[in-house]
């Protein structure tokens, strides 16, 4: 155990010592909070809670964004270490593969949690605090799922990224890889799901396959979890006319992206004490 | 001490989908013992040592360090004492010296307060707290040495350790290596720096495409591979000629064209050969014998080949 923690430590070192968790913080910072006061211009006085646009406006911030610094954060995690020489040294200390994976995803995951957590925290707050609704009637609810679900989201691309990394042999591929799964994810999915509802004019396909297509997706998932949570969210995204039984269950969705977190992840480690150095 | 060695290598062979790296090498090193791999680039130095350092399983062959094979779990318990010098190793430019240090040590379970003494035997002390950034080439080497010497391993294993370094500082590294083998370490060291290996290394383990082709004492080599020394002998022109005269049939004239002669000698006749020429009583400017370095020793037994420069 403290081996993980003395791998955690030093990831995370790194990245505040390379400026790394400064630097994507301001950066989550500032397109929040410009998300979200754009996000919060048009709605006026309207009934609905103003940190609930900001959820809705950010969440689809996060899809795009979270991905692929997760994944520029993981690509170089294995691969680099081996170009510079330094994961063979690693190995010859008493450290087993599977904590080096585990320690590093970790270091990872809380310098990525930070990042996340202090861009959109910023945002929220100052959503919160400039607003005519009153502080405590803001919905920090569907904003703390935000926070769960972006950290989540966080983790699976680290987590594919690992896998990468420990399965390429140059840093190069390992790059063109990472990009090519921000794309996939993130972009192509869906245009290919909706191709294929737009070919599908007669509706032989039916609602519960369309679905469970989409939801395998984790970037979709994601996108459920917030946009459901409440009849604020829902309603802003257009997602208010799903009736009920198209709903899918919060827990449903959390393990969709745990199991996208849990399998890359114990596939980074199999693929790891495979390699030959 | 014991005499169970520390490292024994049996019939190890490694196979690369199907080019052999290294083929069947025997190999044993005792404690307190300091073996020397030498090769070409490519003569399965490196394959051969990731194998003692189970990074690379062997396609076949018994490998045993410690006393345990580097691929069974229980080894995972050994590798707190071994250290290791990887040839090429970029630490993070944005950590001092400590803190690499210490996170290693920290994986070897070794005092953290050792560190300062580590520091001030590879001459670093002062630097230790600089980012590794500002160090030159040769800091950073030393710095990894003094990695491998973390928790006083007992089976150091160096790839290079004098690349990049100074006269200085590689006398400093031969004289670690000797306080490690005063304490009963064994050290294993993969070097291209032939020449300066010569006197301090117990015994010399050359690789040639896979192959060990020798694994000796470099005085039992030279005299094995039947490589002659070379006495070298300078004089004025008319003394030259004497010379020719004397050695006619045993050496050409050709050799005592110019001022300066060079006389290939078999190794057991050099004696011999010396007390004939001062009997001679001639007046010679300067008499310079030569033995074949670890370097010529080395060629002769990478080309496969011995005794190619003989008497005559």
């Amino acid at each position: 155990m403290d081996k993980i923690w003395t791998l955690l430590a030093k990831e995370a070192r790194d990245g505040f010592r390379n400026r790394w968790v400064v630097m994507i913080t301001l950066v989550m910072t500032g397109l929040a909070l410009t998300l979200s006061l754009l996000g919060s211009a048009p709605t006026g006085s309207t009934s609905v809670n103003p940190l609930a646009v900001t959820v809705v406006s950010l969440s689809s911030l996060s899809i795009f964004f979270i991905p692929l610094i997760a994944l520029l954060l993981a690509y170089d995690s294995v691969v680099g270490e081996a170009e510079r020489g330094t994961l063979t040294l690693l190995l010859v200390h008493p450290v087993r593969r599977t904590q080096v994976i585990i320690g590093k995803f970790l270091g990872h995951g809380f310098l990525l949690s930070v990042a996340i957590l202090i861009g959109y925290g910023v945002a929220g707050l100052t959503i919160a605090l400039t607003n005519e609704t009153g502080f405590a009637e803001q919905q920090w609810g569907s904003f703390s799922r935000l926070l769960l679900s972006s950290v989540l989201l966080g983790a699976v691309f680290l987590a594919i990224g690992y896998m990468i990394s420990a399965w390429v042999r140059e840093r190069g591929m390992a790059a063109a890889l990472a990009i090519g799964v921000w794309l996939l994810f993130v972009l192509l999915y869906d245009m290919g799901l909706l191709a294929l509802l737009a070919a599908d004019g007669d509706g032989a396909l039916s609602g519960g396959l369309v679905k469970g297509l989409m939801l395998v997706n984790p970037t979709d998932s994601y996108r459920m979890f917030n946009l459901t949570g409440s009849q604020d969210t829902a309603l802003l995204s257009g997602m208010a006319g799903l009736s009920a039984d198209h709903r899918v269950a919060d827990s449903s969705l959390l393990l969709i992206m745990g199991l996208w977190v849990v399998v890359p992840l114990t596939t980074a480690c199999a693929i790891f004490n495979r390699r030959q150095l | 001490m014991t005499t169970e060695p520390n490292i024994k290598l049996t019939g190890v062979a490694k196979i690369y989908g199907t080019t052999p790296a290294v083929k069947a090498v025997d190999l044993a090193v005792a404690p307190g013992e300091c073996l020397a791999l030498v090769g070409h680039n490519g003569a399965g130095k490196s394959t051969l040592i990731k194998m003692v350092l189970g990074l690379v399983q062997p396609s076949s062959g018994e490998i045993s360090v410690m006393g345990l094979d580097p691929q069974a779990p229980g080894f995972h318990a050994l590798r707190k004492d071994i250290g290791f010098l990887p040839e090429q190793v970029l630490f993070q430019n944005n950590m001092t010296g400590r803190e690499t240090l210490s996170f290693y040590a920290r994986l070897k379970g070794a005092p953290l307060d050792s560190l300062d003494d580590l520091f001030h035997k590879v001459d670093l002390f002062a630097a230790a707290d600089q980012r590794i950034s500002t160090y030159s080439k040769g800091m950073r080497q030393r710095l990894g040495l003094a990695q491998a010497l973390i928790g006083s391993p007992k089976l150091l294993i160096l790839d290079e350790p004098t690349s990049g370094l100074d006269p200085v500082s590689r006398q400093n590294v031969y004289g670690i290596i000797n306080a490690a083998k005063r304490d009963g370490a064994t050290v294993l060291i993969s070097s291209h720096a032939l020449t300066e290996l010569d006197a301090r290394i117990d015994r010399v383990a050359i690789l040639s495409r896979g192959d060990l082709v020798a694994l000796g004492r470099i005085a039992d080599l030279r005299r094995n591979i039947g490589l002659a020394s070379d006495v070298t002998l300078r004089a004025a022109p008319d003394v030259m000629a004497k010379l020719a005269q004397h050695f006619d049939g045993v050496y050409s004239p050709d050799h005592f064209i110019n001022g300066t002669a060079i006389l290939p000698c078999a190794p057991d006749q050099k004696v011999d050969f010396l007390r004939e020429l001062v009997d001679l009583n001639l007046e010679l400017s300067d008499i310079v014998v030569h033995d074949p370095s670890l370097e010529e020793v080395f060629m002769a037994y990478s080309r496969g080949a011995g005794g190619e420069k003989s008497h005559g």
